[in-house]
Order: C-alpha cells, then structure tokens, then sequence
C-alpha cells in the first residue's frame, strides 16, 4: 500500500440477527419473500402503531458484546434518528444514541508486521433496519418495506487500523465470532454482514487525524480491501497536488473498483436525536449478563489456543479446525470417542473437508457422523485396516450410512496379519521377480518399495504394510 | 436563548418545510419566545439527577421472538399515493 502518508481506518458494521421476527414487532424477517409482504403497521410506520422490543435481539447484543470484552450497560435506552429517505417510512431510525448497550470492547487481531495488535470496540447498538428501494429504468423507484425493522447491531470500531490488511483482519475476527455466536448467518452477499470504512491519512508522526471519507456499500472482504486502497491512494495524490480531503459519503463502484462522492447526503449528518417516548429504557441485570456470559459458547480464539495446548494440534490445523464452529464441533465429538487427536484432525481436514466439498453439503449434514468416522479410525488403530483401505471404508460408509465393522466385514477387507499368509504371498512375488529380488540384495535399496508394492498388489491392499517390510528384511537376511 | 434566522432556516431544511420570508421572520419570534418559556427550568438545580426521557417510571417492556402472521402487500398498499403490484412508487432516487 501507499506509504507516503499514515492509513487511519474505523469501521462500523451492521449485523443483521437471526432472530425469527423484527425488532419491533412480530413480522417474520426471512429473505426473498415477495416484496412487502412481511409488513404490519409497526414496520410501515404507520401512525399510532407502537413498537415494542423483541427480547432476543438485546440478549444477542449482550452476546456479541460479552465476546468482545464489552461493558454491558445496566441502563440503555432507544433514540430516534430523524431523517428523511424513501426507505425509511418513518422519517426516523430508533436507533441507539446516548447509552448504547454495549461500549469499551477490544478485539486482537494477528497482524503480518507487527504480530498481535488490540483494535478497540467503540461502542454496539441495537438499531432497525430500513427499506429497500428497487431502481427500474423508468422515472421512479420502488420500495419494498420487508427489511425495514429487521434487527442489527452496529459496532463501531476505534481508528486504531493502520492499513487494509489489518482491517480486513479485524473484520474476518469478528464475523467469525458473531456466525460462532450464532446472532448472524455472516452472509455478506445477502447483507447480513455490512461494513461502512472510515478513512482517512496523516503525514507520518502527525497526532492529528485527517480529514476522513466514509465508504459505503463494501458487500465483500475483497471490496472492502480494494476500496480502502483506492481511497488512500486518492487521497494521497488529492493532497500532493495541494488538494485538501473534504468530510463526505463515497460509494464503492465495485466494476471500476473506485470510490466515488454521494452528494447530496452531506446535509443530512443533523440527525437531531431524541429518547424515542414510545420505547420505555432497558434495564440489564447482572443476573441477566451472566445467565448469557454462561451460556456463551467456547470461541474461535480459545479453541485455537485449546487445540495447540491441549491436544497438541499444529497451529494450522488448529486454525482450519476452529475457523468454523461446524467443524470445530464435529472435530471435537470425534475426539471425546478416539484419542489420536492428529489423527482426528487429519480426517477432519482430509476426506471429510473434501468429501463435503464435492457433495457441496454442510458439516452438520455429513452422512459420516463422527461415530461412525470413529469406528473407522479405530479399526485403522487396531490395524484391521491399512489408511489406504480405510479411504475406501470411508466411501462407502458415506454411500452406505453402515458401520465400518460391517462393511470391513462384507467385503472382505480385514487386514492380512497373519504371516504365514503373508509369507506366501511374498514367495510368490519373489518367484516372479527373481532378477530384481537379486539386484534388492546386491544393494538396489530402492527396490524395497517395488515389492511391497506387488505384496500389496497380490492381496488386494489387504496385506499389514509394516509387516511385508519386516519379513522382506528378514528374506534379504536369510 | 435567542432564536436566529439562520437556525430556523436550517431546521425547516432539515425538516423539508419551504418558508416563505415573513414565515420565517414569524416562526423565529414564535420559536423564540416558545423556548424562553421553557428556559424557565434552567432555573431549577438539576445536579446529580438522572436525564428522564419517559413520564412513567417503567422499564423492560418487550415481546417474545415469536411471529404472527403479517398484514400482507394487498393491505400495506392500500393508502400508497403510488404503487406497482408489490412496492410503493416513489420519485426516482438517484444515488
């Protein structure tokens, strides 16, 4: 990135929960419905329609806020944001102003340059959602109202980023807690994870903070990256040339990968707040912060640490594994029923990842349970299996939903560990391949994986590969 | 407190109200003795108490995350000025 200036960057990003129903009354939030349909007269705006809160949107707050070292605040109350936009019938947001829910978190981030840096949480407040507008081609625009009132939680970072990377950083920390959470589904195409950027450069050593631009309509961890890095870049050349960087609202052009001025909005920054008279103040218990502390489950951060201290994992299979709560779970089942942690993990990120891949379904609907992946591992343990058959095993309990026992049991594939069988079979391949037999003793070390090989070949992968090895030293002996 | 012009112009921008010139000159003296009146009660020592927002000393109303059924897009339309089949029309908004 450019380095002729110090990249200031604070982010705010909109969560949209996962609630069932709206903030403020009882219409059903779910996606893609015909446009309008979700709507009473809380969320239309209507006059005289009262909202009241949905009690599972404060307790997600208290959730996200708790895992990212928050304050809980005991006493917070809802304020009207007043301004006028189509997709918003009310003429106002209720929104959070004065005491938000939550204030004075932190997140740590892993940076390339400098390791492990702490970016301060702001504050995160409950708010509403607004509407959609639709833009067709002719003189007007349409507005489908079923998103308005549906709950977010804005979380406003400090300007403690220095650069694209650490924001991007900071921003994949906290999707993942929140999908681990289980408040958001985390899908940023379908706006549930929105994240508007400040940005703004000083000359190096400066105090001061710059003049910042805020970027919207970053859907992606890509854009997000891209838009940072052209807005520094602008900024840079606007002030070499002797420009001055002017407060406003710029949108990202996604095609053209710029980011360009939204006139007109800049007045509308005079949001005048007020306490919202309709909604009464909330009051949050301790009993009621540590009832969900309590219920809070394990995060990204400690099961990383966890699966490094406790069960020996390297830190990037620790890091695949706990990336996804999914996964991490059905990771851990599989553990708590076989104790080769490594092996557990292999699997996991080996013919399970992949198998889920190609079959393009979620961990949580693998026909491999870890029950049945078990069974095959211990059969691997016990040496009834080569790893080599035990892949086979593996599809075929996927396509079979059968134990491995039975199917180890139905085709035949019980490990051959009996040595005089193995024997045999090893006789039978030297017979045939006296020439190389010779050269094998004669030094050619190589040759000891050719007829290993053909021993494994003759008995359909169903020979101990160790004890092939082991009797073929003792015919070189011998 | 004194009202000026050029606070009340700015609050009916922000409130798309068009005042004509002797509107303004109306609602400044009108705002102005409104909010002198209420001045009134910076005359009270407020020390150490808490802002009140509500009159009624009541906290925590809420609903459960349970829905019902919507009113549905025949009935949100019905007192549209404008509208298509599923949305409101509105003046093109260009962004």
């Amino acid at each position: 990135m450019d380095s002729r200036y110090e990249v200031v960057i604070g982010l705010e990003v909109h969560v949209q929960l996962t609630t069932k129903t709206k903030i403020f009354c009882g219409c059903s939030k779910d996606f893609g419905q015909q446009p309008n349909s979700q709507t009473c007269p809380v969320c239309l705006g209507l006059p005289g329609a009262l909202p009241v809160l949905n009690r599972q949107v404060v307790e997600d707050a208290i959730k996200a806020g708790l895992a990212t070292n928050c304050q809980i605040a005991p006493r917070s109350i809802f304020a009207r944001k007043n301004y006028f936009y189509p997709d918003l019938p009310k003429g106002y947001q209720i929104s959070q102003f004065e005491l938000p829910i939550c204030e004075h978190g932190w997140l740590n981030i892993e940076t390339e340059e400098n390791g492990q840096k702490k970016i301060g949480i702001t504050r995160i407040h409950m708010e509403e959602d607004a509407g959609k507008l639709l833009h067709s081609d002719g003189d007007s625009s349409q507005v489908d109202l079923n998103r308005a009132c549906t709950p977010l939680l804005e979380i406003v970072s400090e300007p403690d980023m220095r650069s694209a990377d650490e924001a991007i950083a900071y921003l994949k920390q906290l999707h993942q807690i929140v999908v681990y959470l289980g408040v958001c589904d985390g899908n940023m195409e379908e706006g549930s994870f929105r994240c508007d950027a400040n940005v703004s450069i000083r000359p190096w050593g400066q105090e001061e903070f710059g003049t910042r631009a805020e970027l919207k309509n970053l859907n992606s961890f890509r854009f997000i990256k891209q838009a940072i890095e052209y807005e520094v870049e602008r900024q840079a050349d606007l002030i070499d040339d002797g420009g001055t960087v002017v407060q406003e609202t710029r949108l990202f052009d996604a095609d053209k990968g710029t980011t360009r001025s939204m006139r007109g909005k800049e007045e509308a920054h005079d949001y005048r707040y007020f306490p919202d008279p309709d909604l009464v103040p909330l009051v949050v218990s301790d009993d009621w912060v540590d009832s969900v502390r309590g219920a809070l489950p394990e995060l990204p951060d400690s099961k990383l640490a966890r699966y490094q201290q406790e069960l020996g994992l390297p830190a990037y299979d620790a890091g695949v594994i706990s990336a996804e709560r999914d996964l991490a779970e059905y990771f851990e089942a599989l553990v708590a029923l076989h104790d080769n942690a490594k092996v557990c993990a292999n699997w996991v990120m080996g013919e399970v990842s992949r198998a889920l891949n190609e079959n393009g379904i979620p961990v949580t609907a693998c026909p491999v349970s870890p029950q049945l992946l078990a069974g095959i591992l211990e059969r691997i343990a016990d040496n009834t299996i080569s790893g080599k058959i035990a892949k086979t095993v593996f599809e075929d309990v996927w396509n079979t939903g059968k134990t491995a026992d039975q199917i180890i049991d139905e085709k035949g594939l019980k490990q051959v560990t009996d040595t005089g069988a193995i024997e045999s079979i090893l006789d039978e391949v030297i017979a045939a391949n006296q020439g190389q037999f010779e050269e094998l003793k004669g030094g050619k070390d190589k040759l000891t994986g050719f007829f290993v090989g053909q021993v494994m070949k003759a008995s359909k992968g169903k020979a101990n590969p160790g004890m092939v090895n082991q009797l073929l030293k003792k015919k070189l002996e011998g | 407190m004194k009202m000026t012009r050029q606070e009340v112009e700015h609050v009916a921008r922000l409130a798309r109200l068009a005042l004509s010139e002797d509107e303004v000159e109306r609602m400044t003296g009108q705002l102005d003795a409104v909010l002198g009146y209420v001045e009134k009660l910076n005359e009270l020592d407020t020390e150490g108490i808490v802002p009140t927002a509500h009159a009624v000393p009541m906290e925590n109303a809420f609903r459960a995350d349970e829905s019902r059924a919507s009113r549905g897009v025949v009935w949100a339309l019905q007192n549209a000025p404008e509208a298509t089949d599923e949305c409101f029309k509105v003046p093109k908004v260009i962004e």
